[in-house]
């Protein structure tokens, strides 16, 4: 792969036309039981709770919160994985939310799904070609020139040594193994690749190297991408748009142009805030958030923010915010807030660590 | 076996430390002895640390930043490492003393914060129990003033209702709470040397703000020298005075936080910085990452070990990279271990890596 390509210059808004794959409202609750013979459900587990979101063909939509955000899930519903429990979950044109396996087979393989830890989503036993090869073998499709030819040609894709067709994946080092899991979700020709935290496991180097190569194969096939990631700095550079979660829910999305440069939610505020830069000269203040995450069992009414937020007031507590474009945002630039930032916004005191 | 340094090159650093720091690492080298051959892990490593101040130590995996500080700690089985060089702890020398010397330095004087504080955390104590296990084995106190300590200690770093959370399980904690706790537990005896490998990698980024500041904050008050292991520039940049960036083993490019990230001039380093996105860089361009992967610790590379991944070793005369191991120069200040000169590195990194930097 040659270091000196350069990416087309993508679009700030987000593409026209009919999307890839469209969410509305999409809701996933995991029941909760309790109870010794006969269990009954006692509450559940809000993890994805209302997601509108589009993804057009061509386009890697960014997907960043903090851990138990409801961002893999998410993923997960995205793959029907998971089964949705309320909303609407539509792909091309065709309604997939409650889709039965058989319905589902030949969506399935346009819908592929990268995973984040290298060493456990890839089966020790099987050779890098039989896991490559794999998908093809399940879908019935025989490739011209034979399957080993084409799992070749996916190895030396990705980057790696075609003729290491025969080698088990203990032989390969974090980022090679990660390149084999690439490979296998290329097997198919995808339309869509929801990518689960794809380099979070792999050192610095390593991480640049693979994110390279998917924006590469990105360009080059025009797949369209999920990108669900909580390095902010990553996203930012992988995809065009960004939705940032909270408990299960979009409280921004933007083109990353807005978001990272002017934020109207506090929460990606904060977050963008609380990013170190490896820069001794960096003076941006740091919001300092309160506290952790509340449980998405019993999610704080109103807006889900507020009880870490410095600028909740009574009217959070009783209102949600809904998801709705300000006035100065750009098109596409959604908020979901009561008392958005403006850019000049002050920074909270900041306060001791020990206090928070 | 090679001979671990060169002979003039250890006496040149013997000499040049006259006033002694408070922990000083000469010359040390880590080998393991496994099946395949012999782990070279870390090799002729020297750095040392000042109370009040924190070092921050950057790598890759398998550069050996935790063998090191697993060392200073003597943590190693001794049956199959092998451990040479000289590692001073206030004047007190670690390599080579009795396990029970080791035992009253380990918790009291130096402590670890490790990673993942699931897995450090034992399930089956109370959080207050595993504080004040360290404080009664230490200064003989009695249980009740062991659980006195760890509620005082709770307080010190911000877990709310310490007096009922003190019974809690490590369960019933958090991760940002849990590795709370582990600060606590690693700093009840008010140690002088602090290890934290690695303390926010498991942590999302608005938790591991929290937790800097509070190391941070709790430096400052205690005056701990601080060594942080990280793969993470953007930490360092927050929390370090000084840096030093390891590779296959050995110390690469030292100098202050300033130094090494404004002006860094070792090519791996350039390699690291350009390899990581900012928030604020330009986005269409794609990243620069190192060539290829780390070597395998057991067959290194013939001089600089960095050599088969680095862009610049054809622009050394004589091809040195390939034949001679570049000694980590000057002795002090900011300094590299590169066989490219000074001028040459200094306008590398001005025409070639810092507009890439943004």
């Amino acid at each position: 792969m040659s270091n000196e390509l350069t990416l087309d210059k993508p679009s700030a808004t987000p593409a026209t036309g009919e999307p890839l794959l469209q969410l509305s409202g999409v809701k996933k609750h995991f029941p909760v039981m309790d109870g010794l013979l006969f269990k009954r459900q006692v509450g559940a587990v809000h993890a994805v709770d209302g997601i509108d979101l589009d993804v057009h063909a061509n386009e890697s939509v960014g997907l960043v919160g903090e851990s138990g955000c409801g961002k893999s899930t998410l993923g997960r519903v995205v793959t029907r994985l998971l089964e949705p429990t309320d909303g609407k979950l539509t792909y091309a044109g065709q309604d997939i939310t409650h889709a039965s396996r058989k319905q589902l087979a030949p969506i399935r393989s346009e819908i592929q799904m990268i995973f984040q830890d290298p060493y456990s989503s890839l089966n020790p036993r099987h050779t890098v070609g039989a896991i490559i090869g794999a998908p093809m073998e399940i879908n019935g499709i025989n490739p011209k020139g034979g399957v080993q030819n084409r799992v070749q040609e996916l190895l030396e894709t990705v980057g790696l040594n075609p003729e290491h067709y025969n080698r088990f994946p203990h032989e390969f080092s974090g980022g090679q193994r990660q390149r084999i899991g690439v490979a296998r979700a290329l097997s198919l020709s995808p339309k869509l690749i929801v990518a689960d935290e794809p380099v979070s496991a792999l050192d610095v180097s390593i991480q640049a190297q693979v994110v390279n190569l998917l924006q590469q194969l990105q360009k080059d096939l025009g797949i369209a991408f999920l990108f669900i990631a909580h390095d902010l700095s990553i996203v930012r550079h992988f995809s065009q748009r960004v939705a940032v979660m909270y408990l299960g829910k979009i409280v921004e999305i933007a083109d990353r142009k807005s978001l990272y440069e002017s934020p109207r939610h506090p929460y990606t505020h904060a977050l963008l805030s609380a990013v170190p830069e490896a820069d001794p000269d960096d003076v941006r203040e740091r919001i300092r958030l309160v506290g952790d995450v509340p449980s998405p069992i019993n999610p704080p009414t109103g807006c889900r923010f507020r009880t870490r937020c410095w600028k909740a007031q009574d009217k959070c507590a009783t209102e949600e915010p809904p998801l709705v474009q300000l006035s100065g945002n750009l098109d596409g630039h959604l908020t979901a807030c009561h008392f958005p930032e403006d850019g000049s916004t002050a920074v909270p005191e900041p306060r001791a660590a020990k206090e928070l | 076996m090679t001979t671990l340094a060169k002979p003039e090159e250890a006496a040149a650093d013997r000499g040049g430390s006259s006033s002694s720091p408070f922990l000083s690492v000469r010359d040390l080298s880590v080998r393991f002895s496994t099946e395949d051959g012999v782990v070279r892990a870390v090799d002729n490593l020297s750095f040392s640390v000042e109370p009040g101040t924190t070092l921050g130590i950057v790598g890759e995996s398998g550069s050996g930043k935790s063998v090191t500080n697993l060392a200073v700690l003597g943590l190693h089985n001794p049956d199959s490492t092998e451990i040479t060089g000289s590692i001073r702890l206030a004047g007190q020398e670690l390599v080579g003393a009795p396990v029970r010397e080791l035992e009253k330095l380990r918790g009291n004087t130096m402590a670890m914060i490790f990673q993942d504080p699931l897995t450090a955390l034992s399930p089956f104590h109370t959080i207050g129990k595993q504080i004040g296990e360290t404080y009664r084995k230490h200064t003989g106190a009695s249980k009740k003033e062991a659980r006195d300590r760890a509620i005082e200690m709770l307080t010190k770093v911000g877990i709310p209702q310490p007096t009922t959370r003190v019974d809690d399980y490590p369960h019933q904690f958090s991760g940002g709470m849990r590795q709370r706790a582990m600060i606590a537990m690693s700093l009840v005896c008010n140690p002088k040397l602090v290890i934290a490998d690695e303390p926010t990698t498991a942590l999302d980024v608005t938790v591991q703000a929290q937790i800097l500041d509070l190391l941070k904050d709790l430096q400052q008050e205690m005056g701990t020298a601080i060594i942080l292991i990280t793969h993470d520039l953007g930490v360092v940049a927050k929390t370090a005075q000084d840096i030093m960036v390891m590779y296959a083993g050995r110390a690469v490019e030292r100098g202050t936080v300033r130094e090494v990230l404004k002006n860094p001039q070792h090519p791996y380093t350039w390699g690291l910085l350009s390899s990581m996105p900012s928030l604020t860089g330009p986005v269409d361009i794609p990243l620069r990452p190192v060539r290829g992967t780390p070597p395998s610790l057991i067959n290194l590379p013939t001089g600089c070990p960095f050599n088969p991944r680095c862009d610049h070793r054809e622009q050394v005369v004589g091809g040195k990279c390939t034949t001679e191991r570049p000694p980590l120069a000057p002795e002090t200040g900011h300094a590299t271990a590169c066989h490219l000169s000074v001028g040459q590195k200094q306008s590398i990194f001005i025409d070639q890596i810092q507009p890439r930097l943004g």
